[in-house]
């Protein structure tokens, strides 16, 4: 009997397997694939207090091994979001961890609060490391202080965990880190995209209309490894750990560097069934090297 | 219901300049509408996204008696199996270049069948134009294929290889123009219907931006309702990743906002509701 469960800030996950949010819509669209059952959580797309159009096309481009994307979070706000997207997940056994997103400080607690009233709703990951809106989102995420700040209001509003989301795009992700925890948040999760640029060498034009976009996808996934690795070094809470994930194999790598859970996100575009077969994975990995329980992986390697 | 399978290639051959004809054996064909589109994954794991891909022809699997289709082609090879499409494509990167060396008997992974579709019901029993420019000439043939209409078939060419041009005949009226004269109107398909005085109720097409662009304003200068294909840089396929949007007139009931995705509400949209 293998022993998948882990614990994240008081919620414990049937495996260590979840969604990246922004590439798994609000599961809707993959359940036509993959059973939402068998997933240790699912993190919806960023949601703000009103409806975002996002950003003008084109808003993906791939690269070598990854793609660029510049989606500017569109979504419908939370009202819609609250009425027709959550009574959806609703229907599975799974833990639903909600992404949020806002341009000010009040737009967040705006958002975490609504969502206090929403028993569904496992844990909130706060989005503040989206690359591809001006204002906002990175503007918390890329000092210290203003991560603090953001993560010290957000906890006095919000009735579920905490999990603040952070940006690679900083020049000590361990600093970062320790600002989160110690402002207060239950638990971090890393890497959002890491910004890039893509030029059309036939066209002259940039490929994303946005001019920059953050590149996800296996080519990040060493980038990702050692962010996850330095900022378990650097705290106590737990860490989910994203940036490339394919397969069990990958999924391991970032638990042996300290994550207690693992997020799929580029990768459902190019399998659709690739949560599902992390999960298997993991399992695979464990009976082979005879682990009892998935948490002795947990920071294995120091 | 949409699913991701491993399709196997019937037959593949260069009909064009970098443009190719494909079938391939699946049980996508069972559901698959004319104006629908597969996402085909190349193998090369340096490219992470599928390539969308619209459907040119579709035959059904048939049952052991109902063998009446040319004897040998890869159209009755697939209607024997799961069912058999036919995707026409151009070459525009590694990934379809990829595609273009498959050899007969080779898996092919593919998801679909995607988005939408031409409405039929629009234009059942009336004068309509059908409407393809370049390698936006494929899902024409299968429209033209299943629609009962009186069938004015444009097609719009750079030279006079005209592919498809063949099978399109069988369906309709067929008017063709090319950039360089080098058959039919000189001009793009709205010289086209100038140079052969031609008239409808109802368009259908698939095309270039500005080809789409010209036949939104001549529908709207004729007050006829015109449905047409678009395309877009599109991720995940299956409405997940909005990355693929058009913006809208109205507010989109998926996304409360002017966007509409075109991988899931398109790709086809009739050409009042969105801005090009």
């Amino acid at each position: 009997m293998l022993h998948t469960t882990v614990n994240i800030a008081g919620v414990e996950l049937k495996n260590p397997v979840m969604t990246a949010s922004g590439t798994f819509g609000s599961g809707m669209e993959y359940s036509e694939f993959v059973d939402l059952n068998r997933l240790g959580a699912v993190v919806t797309k960023g949601v703000a207090n009103v409806p975002w159009p996002g950003n003008p096309t084109p808003r993906v481009a791939e690269v070598y091994g990854g793609m660029l994307n510049a989606i500017g979070l569109q979504n419908p706000g939370i009202e819609v979001f609250c009425e027709r997207d959550l009574p959806f997940l609703e229907q599975f056994d799974t833990k639903i961890i909600v992404n949020v997103c806002g341009k000010t400080v009040e737009d967040y607690v705006e958002v975490v609060e609504r969502l206090g009233d929403c028993s569904s709703v496992a844990l909130l990951e706060i989005n503040v490391s989206c690359p591809n809106v001006k204002e906002g989102a990175i503007a918390f995420g890329q000092r210290a202080e203003a991560l603090y700040g953001i993560t010290e209001e957000l906890k006095k509003h919000a009735r579920q965990p905490l999990v603040m989301k952070l940006s690679p795009n900083v020049t000590d992700i361990g600093e970062m880190a320790r600002a989160a925890e110690a402002a207060g948040a239950d638990a971090l999760s890393l890497i959002n995209t890491i910004t890039g640029m893509k030029i059309d060498i036939h066209r002259r034009t940039f490929a994303l209309a946005n001019r920059t976009g953050g590149l996800s996808g296996p080519a990040i996934k060493p980038v990702a490894v050692r962010m996850v690795y330095q900022a378990a070094q650097a705290v106590k809470i737990p860490i989910i750990g994203m940036g490339g994930i394919a397969n069990g194999e990958d999924a391991v790598e970032f638990l042996l560097a300290g994550a207690t859970a693992v997020s799929v996100g580029a990768m459902n575009f190019a399998n659709p069934y690739a949560t599902v077969e992390v999960v298997e994975g993991i399992e695979a990995y464990m009976r082979q090297y005879g682990v009892q329980d998935v948490k002795e992986l947990i920071g294995a390697v120091r | 219901m949409k699913k991701k399978e491993t399709a196997v290639l019937l037959s593949q051959e260069k009909i064009g300049p970098g443009i190719y004809d494909m079938w391939i054996e699946t049980s996508l064909a069972k559901e698959a509408e004319p104006g629908q589109f597969l996402c085909v994954y190349p193998r090369d794991k340096s490219t992470l996204l599928p390539r969308p891909i619209s459907i040119c022809q579709v035959a059904e699997a048939l049952k052991a008696d109902g063998r009446n289709t040319e004897a040998g082609s890869a159209e009755r090879r697939g209607r024997d199996g799961r069912g058999a499409l036919r995707l026409v494509y151009r070459v525009a990167g590694k990934g379809t270049a990829e595609f273009s060396g498959y050899l007969a008997g080779e898996p092919v992974e593919v998801m679909g069948p995607l988005g939408n579709g031409f409405p039929l019901e629009a234009g059942r029993g009336r004068k309509v134009f059908l409407m393809g420019g370049g390698i936006g000439i494929p899902p024409i043939l299968e429209l033209a294929r299943r629609l009962e209409a009186h069938k004015q078939i444009i097609v719009g060419y750079r030279d006079s290889n005209l592919f498809l041009a063949e099978d399109l005949e069988k369906q309709g009226e067929l008017y063709v123009a090319t950039e360089d004269g080098s058959a039919g109107t000189r001009g793009n398909v709205m010289d086209a219907i100038a140079a052969n005085g031609l008239d409808a109720e109802v368009i259908y097409a698939c095309g270039p931006m500005p080809m789409l662009r010209a036949i939104k304003r001549y529908a709207e200068s004729k007050g006829i309702p015109a449905y047409i294909s678009l395309e877009e840089h599109m991720a995940c396929g299956v409405g997940a990743c909005l990355g693929c949007v058009v913006k809208t007139v109205e507010k989109d009931a998926h996304s409360h906002v002017n966007n509409a995705r075109i991988c899931t509400e398109g790709p086809v949209f009739e050409a009042k509701d969105v801005e090009i």
